[in-house]
């Protein structure tokens, strides 16, 4: 979409990507950019395959509608790369980041792309041994910013210090930000 | 000074109700509404707001909790949607009849059945009816500035109607965006301390609220009802005037967007209006003459201003987020024919009915509207002039 980055991320229901979705919002207005973000709400059930959406722009956003032809496509669950359209709509450069311990050939063939930029990361695994939980939203989000150069690590780091600043243990907080940072430094290309 | 925020529609809504702080809010959950709801209770118990809120068993209750503290003479909101609003039909109406300045948020949805919990605008146009004045939000921004702006035109003396803010469920009440608030001390300036004209507890001027109005003297009072209405739009504008000279976001009745000299021309209500100004700067820059007339305030609707708005225009698409069943096309497509009777006006009109029940519009979508819209120009009003947009048949 002209003037407009358009993200598209695909999820099951528990593992934070309306979370992430808007956060990463959060973040970019904090930057000083315009930004959306929306999840596509269904029937809601835990482990149901769910998609959530961002926009983020120099210029004020007046679109309302979904999102058609995201340039990126994050994955919180490699489960779904069989089970969706994961790149459905993105352009031939367009970028795809799996959450897995599978290698980025390794889901390119799974895929069964030739273009596109596929970057992974263990996001879950870094989750566990940092926050203690299988919660893979904020590792994604470090690895994310990494690879597209979207936003500052301490723009996300701060918008996550907000988010956890009411009603959580200071270790849950600290947890999500050496995840995030862990991701940051970790992400990989094929 | 603006502080920018990034919040979803609910959010935006439950701010601006923190800031305006009323004295009563009774409130019952539903989807999309209990975000809304959800956030206000926060700023309760965290001792934001000074409002009493009243949790009640129904919607039904909650409209008449909001009506009889109302009638007390206190400042009282509620918000609700879809069934939700269904189930308060019988209140609706009466806060209307006793002219008393509520604000309703108005979360649309659409009404079951099937059950469904998604956006359209077969609730609020339902009530249009009702008494009610009805402000449509094209985004969180303008939920929040509808919001402060209802409290002065509802408590307005010439007007004294409740007034229904709307926005479309999800698409703004669950979507993040980016909006610039005002600082507290501001708001509060701007919403001014509430002196209710009429007071059931106000023992030097007592009053009567609601009481056996039979031949002798109802049609008198649904007559000052419509003289209220009819008081509405000066009000409406000088309000979004003053608003503009604070923000620097003045609001209007209706809003045209590039439709001066525009051949083509559609009409729509909330979140679509946004989605169709993009459609439209880019159709411009393809040199296409086309336009937006975006309709902020369906009740009061105002026919003559929607006449002359479209005076210049070779082909007009109406845009309607709801079936009036029976009836010759949706609501706003019967408004907007109704406008143009007597007008001089032979202008092929095409009513498009979409987005039922959550639906997605597309910019495709409404590139295709203009595109069916080129073709009319010169001829009448076609045979299928109510058509649907990305429905399977």
């Amino acid at each position: 979409m002209a003037g407009i980055l358009e993200i598209r991320w695909h999820a099951r229901g528990g593992q934070g990507a309306k979370t992430a979705s808007l956060l990463l919002a959060q973040a970019a207005a904090m930057e000083g950019k315009y930004s959306q973000g929306f999840p596509e709400y269904g029937p809601e059930r835990m482990g149901a395959p769910m998609r959530g959406f961002t926009r983020i722009s120099e210029e004020p956003i007046r679109l309302h509608c979904a999102i058609y032809s995201p340039e990126i496509v994050v994955v919180l669950d490699d489960t779904l790369l069989s089970a969706v359209d994961i790149a459905g709509g993105t352009p031939d450069d367009g970028i795809i980041l799996v959450n897995t311990v599978k290698s980025a050939d390794d889901v390119r063939k799974e895929l069964d792309l030739k273009d596109r930029k596929i970057f992974v990361i263990d996001a879950t695994g870094i989750a566990i041994e940092e926050i203690g939980r299988p919660i893979p939203n904020s590792p994604m989000l470090g690895a994310l910013i990494k690879i597209t150069g979207l936003l500052s690590l301490d723009a996300v780091i701060n918008e996550i210090k907000k988010k956890f600043s009411h009603g959580f243990r200071p270790e849950v907080l600290e947890g999500n930000v050496r995840a995030i940072t862990r991701a940051y430094e970790e992400v990989k290309e094929a | 000074m603006a502080r920018r925020l990034t919040l979803t529609g609910n959010d935006a809504g439950a701010e601006a109700m923190r800031q305006i702080d009323p004295d009563v809010v009774a409130a019952f959950p539903i989807t999309p509404q209990t975000e809304l709801m959800h956030k206000f209770a926060e700023h309760v118990a965290d001792g934001d707001v000074k409002a009493e809120f009243v949790l009640v068993e129904s919607e039904h209750s909650a409209m008449s909790a909001t009506v009889g503290a109302a009638a007390a003479g206190a400042r009282a909101m509620t918000a609700t949607s879809a069934n939700g609003l269904a189930l308060m039909w019988e209140i609706v109406y009466i806060a209307a009849s006793y002219r008393l300045p509520i604000v309703m948020p108005v979360i649309n949805r659409a009404l079951s059945g099937p059950i469904n919990i998604h956006c359209d605008h077969s609730d609020t146009m339902g009530c249009r009816d009702s008494g009610w004045i009805q402000l449509y939000s094209e985004g969180a921004q303008e939920v929040y500035d509808n919001l402060l702006q209802a409290v002065r035109i509802a408590e307005d003396p010439d007007v004294l109607l409740p007034v229904m803010v709307t926005f479309d469920g999800f698409i703004i009440s669950h979507t993040a965006e980016v909006l610039d608030a005002l600082e507290d001390a501001e708001a509060r300036k701007w919403v001014g301390e509430y002196l209710p004209k009429y007071s059931l507890l106000n023992t030097e001027d007592p009053v009567t609220f609601g009481p056996l109005d039979l031949q002798d003297y109802y049609f008198e009072h649904k007559r000052q009802q419509v003289e209220g209405m009819r008081a509405a739009p000066d009000v409406i504008r000088r309000v979004g005037r003053e608003y503009g000279e604070l923000t620097g976001r003045p609001y209007d009745l209706l809003e045209r967007y590039r439709t001066d000299d525009a051949d083509l021309v559609i009409i729509a209500l909330g979140s679509t209006c946004g989605t169709a100004k993009t459609v439209v700067d880019w159709m411009r820059d393809e040199g296409k003459k086309v336009g937006l007339l975006k309709i902020r305030a369906f009740r009061p609707f105002q026919e003559k201003e929607v006449a002359e708005s479209l005076k210049g225009a070779q082909a007009i698409g109406v845009l309607d987020r709801s079936i009036s069943f029976g009836a010759p096309g949706g609501p706003v497509h019967k408004e907007i024919r109704a406008a143009l009777y007597g007008a001089d006006c032979d202008t092929p009109i095409v009513n498009y009915i979409y987005g039922l029940g959550g639906r997605d519009i597309s910019t495709d979508h409404i590139r295709t509207v203009f595109e069916e819209l080129e073709k009319l120009p010169g001829s009448p009003t076609p045979e299928d002039n109510i058509r649907f947009i990305g429905l399977r048949e």
